[in-house]
């Protein structure tokens, strides 16, 4: 971090009041608070327009700083979060440091919460604008942190999230690690008989009724699906695995993740004997290789990663500059829920598995939706139950015709236009739907389905010879501790967390790590390879820079002062804080550092600044209050 | 305003796909930048042609809420923040008439009526579709009355309804309330001509008051002057005469203004009574309390398009809980078959408009619409769960309307030279959901399908990636 001394200087103080169309000024008087804004000491400037972020405030604010010789600007407008840099910018384009920028929030803060108060709304609004400008007279120029970058990135979990995001950043030129837990990447991939994709037909409009109904039957279906998800799949590990930019590390699971954008390492520990032993490689072989591994990269040994060395596990270290996480979920395990018992009452998985070994048997099959989802304990909506449902219903009707298949569900989740396609397609195959209510679910004793049928107004007994259960996709155990070693937020269900739930869906909060797939929230293969293609971009756009540049407003340690009570290294949320031993102090590291200012407040001797919200600058704008 | 300020990134907006020549790597392209009569780089967006423009027309943007000139601004926040001229309503523009006030007016001098289109050439490596789609015209479904009921409204008008900075300033006005106001606004207009010509007729009754004492006065001195000056000149009898006659005809004159006046003013107060009428009509029902959301308008529908549209079961959701904020005694059900919260937080968020918001979910497709005496929309279904035929009386009927494939697609898919799919959206690989038929033009959001917000920034990431990877890989290539 470095400041530019400031100059003595006479302080020239422009201010933009916004109108955000009637947002601020149906409330607040924008006129005569612009004019009241001309009393406050410093203030040479200041205008008032419809919309200060729109490309004509914006070259406003430029041509003021040019024309008035501005060297401080205060906007008075929405939320900082959202138009701060913006603003900045504009200043940084007009010759000034982004630094001397101020921004005061009249829209949340006044118009918005005081829409009942017109004179309350309009004197804090004063209030604040005063409060901003007295801080701007004592902003100090400072100049962005600038750092290094390895352009390398880690993927964790080789699902189709993070195989997708692999092979893409990859096919950039970059260089990426795979660490997979299982000896085998693929994920849920591997354990699937078919896709719903593959009896999703495209959707014929100009067809007649009739002609529909025989565009459904099951001709059109391929008898080879086994194959085709196999060979996809396999496709992708195979693309993963020859690529030489990608290291694969199965059988693998991270112990250690330090660093911040740019500059992570991250350890992993890597069972050889369990992956040896599932892969059929010699022991030899796999010890001539993990020597290999080790020699390429340069593993160096540390005390404290040792215990968890043992005989048969060889330690992974690398340095990445972004990480993509991508460790997808797994379905739920029933337990004895509607007479769960894994021989006549299965999950969809199991029966997936039981068209994979060829043992499926049964001809009356009822399957039950919701299962452990979109109740009280798992509130959520697994989203990717129904159509898994509807597509194994036409498996097996596929498989025998002449096959009885009742789905038991709350709402058919068939979003979108494939989807929506396939159940009519089911409909027309003859499979059965029936509604259930939540409050009375259905219950399965002895090969008997019993369940009120709302839309009948009658109690309905199905017999059937298998009771296939929709289990909800869950986040895994592994995700959890991931996310406790990497710090990361996970959400009410355990899913993580992504920084924006609309406009950032792939990125965390915490810069140069990203998100996608099933980790996030249950995903069909289509849309986690989709977002494991978006992680891919994401973390492109960090690493093709030369170098990362980060605001400057961090705290600092003033180590004359500092006696190293550790008040600041407890409490601060991103580790950002170290101690020194040697010098008796602690340090911060300016790239970790966000900026929150959790420190500053806590520390009891004063010794720790926040660059941009010091202790004149805040001080200046507290006395200004009256 | 990333997209706007982003070094890298050159916005063409106002602009069309003319051509694409080429392979990935390298594709000629040629693109249609359209006239907006208004030189971008000159026109800082003040606003001030649109304010003097005298022609008005309907808001597009808020879907004829609103009003907008000839010379206008899509939206406020738009980049860029040129104004653009309306070739087609434009007074000057079209033959025959002269205007050119907007000219005159601009002080930045960026008005240009002699603009032309231009045909801007580019190279490429990579083309990324992401038209999105268009919204299904309810009127085609005729039982639900839209454009015939004035308080049967589609979901996206309703946003424009419930906007703070959007044409009622986030008050949830009925539509036939807004026609009303506005009925009354051309009444009232009406009476404060007729109230100004009445004025006017207090000041002609005195007027007439005065005159008449004047010529009275006149009558008497002519009179008393030909007593006493027995000699005068017949010329000035003459003139006397002439004015007596003069007033008389202008006494004549008066009286027919006076009975004009007079029908002024009953005319006036009709106009007034009417006027009162209207006000408390809107008084009475000014807000929507009673809101029914009914789902899949032209979606799950085999008339029109099969598709489930994703994203509508979520919008009604939002907009009912949006409404119950504003007023918490508004009454909101949801009409519809299944209801598909699918993603993150989605159910959890339906749960809550439920419990704590209150909204009714009905499971039932709206048979039709009907309308009572005094205008308000009734709903006919059956509601599902108790096999009942049911009717419900409302204040506003939202229609969640299907998402389409973009108008121009099939046009636009000529010129790239990519398929479309039998539901007519951008064909994309199964396997490679980003990928079109076409190497190198890669595909994203509802282009390709109906998706949600962070569905359709995700794939956008994703077709960034497979953009990047196929460029970066051809430049990799020893040529």
């Amino acid at each position: 971090m470095q400041f530019i001394h400031p100059i003595q200087e006479i302080v020239r103080t422009g201010v933009f009041i916004c109108h955000c169309g009637s947002n601020i000024a149906g409330i607040v008087d924008c006129r005569s608070l612009t004019k009241y804004c001309l009393t406050l000491p410093g203030v040479v400037h200041a205008t008032d327009n419809l919309y200060t972020c729109s490309e004509a405030g914006i070259r406003q604010i430029m041509e003021a700083i040019k024309n008035n010789d501005l060297n401080r600007v205060v906007v008075a407008s929405c939320s900082p979060r959202t138009h701060q840099p913006l603003f900045q910018s504009a200043c940084k384009e007009a010759g000034l440091n982004p630094y001397l920028f101020e921004m005061v929030n009249i829209r949340e803060q006044c118009s918005w919460v005081h829409a009942k108060d017109l004179e309350g709304a309009n004197k804090k609004s004063r209030d604040l604008v005063r409060m901003g400008v007295a801080k701007a007279s004592f902003l100090k120029p400072m100049i962005e942190i600038e750092s290094s970058l390895v352009p390398a990135a880690l993927v964790i979990g080789g699902g189709v999230a993070g195989l997708s995001a692999a092979t893409a950043m990859a096919g950039m030129g970059l260089r990426v690690f795979l660490v997979e837990k299982e000896p085998q990447p693929g994920g849920l991939l591997n354990n699937l008989y078919s896709l719903a994709s593959e009896y999703q037909q495209p959707c014929v409009h100009h067809l007649s009724e009739p002609e529909y109904q025989s565009s459904c039957t099951l001709q059109h279906f391929s008898s080879e699906h086994q194959s085709s998800v196999r060979h996809y799949i396999d496709d992708l590990i195979k693309q993963t695995e020859t690529n030489p930019d990608i290291t694969v590390y199965t059988s693998s699971q991270i112990l250690s993740v330090t660093g911040y954008i740019g500059n992570f390492e991250f350890i992993a520990k890597r069972d050889i004997k369990r992956d040896a032993v599932q892969n059929n490689i010699e022991h030899v072989a796999v010890q001539n290789r993990s020597q290999d591994i080790v020699a390429r990269n340069n593993v160096i040994a540390k005390a404290d990663i040792e215990s968890y060395l043992k005989e048969n596990t060889e330690r992974i270290r690398q340095k990445v500059g972004c990480i993509i996480v991508a460790t997808g979920a797994v379905p739920y395990q029933p337990d004895k829920e509607f007479g769960y018992n894994g021989s006549t009452v299965i999950t969809q998985m199991e029966l997936e598995r039981s068209f994979l070994d060829n043992t499926f048997k049964s001809d009356r099959v009822v399957m039950i939706q919701c299962v452990g989802s979109r109740t009280s304990g798992r509130e959520y909506c697994s989203k990717i139950c129904c159509m898994t449902a509807v597509k194994n219903a036409m498996v097996i009707k596929q498989k025998k015709p002449d096959s009885e298949i009742h789905i038991l569900y709350r709402d058919m989740q068939m979003y979108g236009v494939e989807n929506e396609k396939m159940l009519w397609d089911a409909r027309g195959a003859g499979i059965r739907f029936y509604v259930y209510n939540e409050k009375e679910p259905p219950v399965v004793e002895n090969g008997v389905v019993g369940f009120y049928d709302p839309l009948m107004g009658e109690f309905k007994q199905i017999s059937c010879d298998l009771t296939v259960l929709s289990t909800p996709l869950t986040p895994s155990k592994e995700s959890g501790c991931l996310a406790k070693i990497m710090k990361l937020p996970v959400d009410h269900d355990g899913f993580f967390l992504e920084a924006h739930a609309k406009l950032r869906p792939l990125d965390f909060s915490a810069d140069g790590i990203f998100v996608c797939g099933s980790a996030r929230y249950p995903a069909t293969s289509m849309e986690a390879r989709a977002e494991g293609l978006g992680a891919a971009s994401r973390a492109a756009s960090v690493l093709f820079r030369e170098r990362l540049v980060k605001s400057a407003i961090v705290a600092k340690i003033d180590s004359e002062t500092c006696v190293m009570c550790e008040d600041c290294l407890k409490i601060c949320p991103f580790e950002a804080i170290t101690r020194n031993p040697e010098k008796m102090v602690c340090q911060i590291n300016p790239i970790l550092c966000k900026g929150c200012g959790c420190c500053a407040a806590a520390c009891p001797s004063q010794s720790v600044t926040l660059a941009g919200f010091e202790h004149q600058q805040l001080f200046a704008q507290i006395r200004a209050i009256n | 305003m990333d997209v706007g300020r982003h070094p890298n990134i050159r916005l063409l907006a106002f602009s069309e796909l003319e051509s694409l020549e080429g392979e990935l790597g390298n594709f000629d392209i040629t693109i249609r930048k359209k006239a907006r009569y208004v030189d971008e780089n000159r026109c800082t967006g003040c606003g001030e042609c649109a304010e003097k423009c005298p022609t008005t027309l309907m808001d597009p943007f808020n879907l004829g809420f609103g009003e907008s000139k000839a010379v206008y601004r899509y939206f406020a926040q738009g980049i860029p923040s040129a104004y653009t001229i309306d070739a087609a309503n434009c007074r000057h523009l079209q033959p025959g008439k002269k205007c050119g006030i907007c000219a005159k007016v601009c002080q930045a001098k960026a008005v240009d009526y002699t603009q032309k289109d231009q045909i801007i050439n580019l190279n490429a490596g990579a083309v990324v579709v992401a038209t999105g789609y268009d919204l299904f015209d309810a009127s085609r479904i005729c039982e639900y009355g839209y454009g015939r009921i004035e308080d049967v409204i589609t979901s996206l008008e309703l946003e424009r309804l419930l906007s703070a900075s959007g044409p009622t300033g986030g008050h949830l006005y009925r539509p036939s309330v807004l026609a009303m106001k506005k009925g009354l606004a051309v009444l009232e207009k009406r009476r404060d001509r007729l109230k100004k010509r009445l004025d006017k007729s207090t000041e002609f009754t005195r007027v007439r008051a005065e005159h008449n004492n004047k010529s009275d006065f006149t009558r008497f001195r002519t009179e008393n002057n030909n007593k006493s000056d027995k000699n005068n000149s017949s010329k000035s009898e003459k003139k006397n005469n002439d004015k007596s006659e003069k007033s008389a005809a202008q006494i004549l004159e008066y009286e027919k203004i006076a009975a004009e006046y007079e029908k002024i003013a009953a005319e006036y107060e009709k106009i007034e009574a009417e006027c009162e009428k209207v006000a408390d009509k809107i008084e009475k029902s000014s807000h929507a309390r009673r809101i029914a959301f009914i789902q899949c308008v032209g979606s799950r529908d085999i008339r029109f398009n099969r598709h489930c549209s994703t994203f509508c079961c979520m919008h009604s959701i939002k907009e009912a809980m949006i409404a119950i904020e504003h007023d918490k005694e508004s009454e909101v059900s949801v009409f519809g078959m299944d209801i598909r919260a699918v993603g993150k937080g989605f159910e959890q968020y339906r749960n809550r408009g439920q419990k704590q918001s209150g909204i009714r979910f009905v499971r039932s497709r709206v048979a039709e619409i009907t309308q009572t005496e005094d205008g308000c929309p009734v709903l006919w279904y059956e509601e599902t769960m108790d096999r009942k035929v049911k009717s419900l009386t409302v204040d506003l009927a939202v229609l969640a309307t299907a998402c389409q494939p973009s108008r121009g697609s099939e046009v636009l898919a000529g010129i790239l030279g990519v398929e479309i799919n039998e539901s007519g959206y951008f064909r994309s690989g199964t396997l490679q959901p980003q990928d079109t038929t076409r190497e190198g033009v890669f595909i994203c959001g509802c282009a390709k399908g109906p998706a949600d917000i962070p569905e359709s920034v995700a794939q956008a990431s994703g077709a960034a990636a497979r953009a990047a990877q196929a460029l970066l890989q051809q430049i990799g290539q020893p040529v």
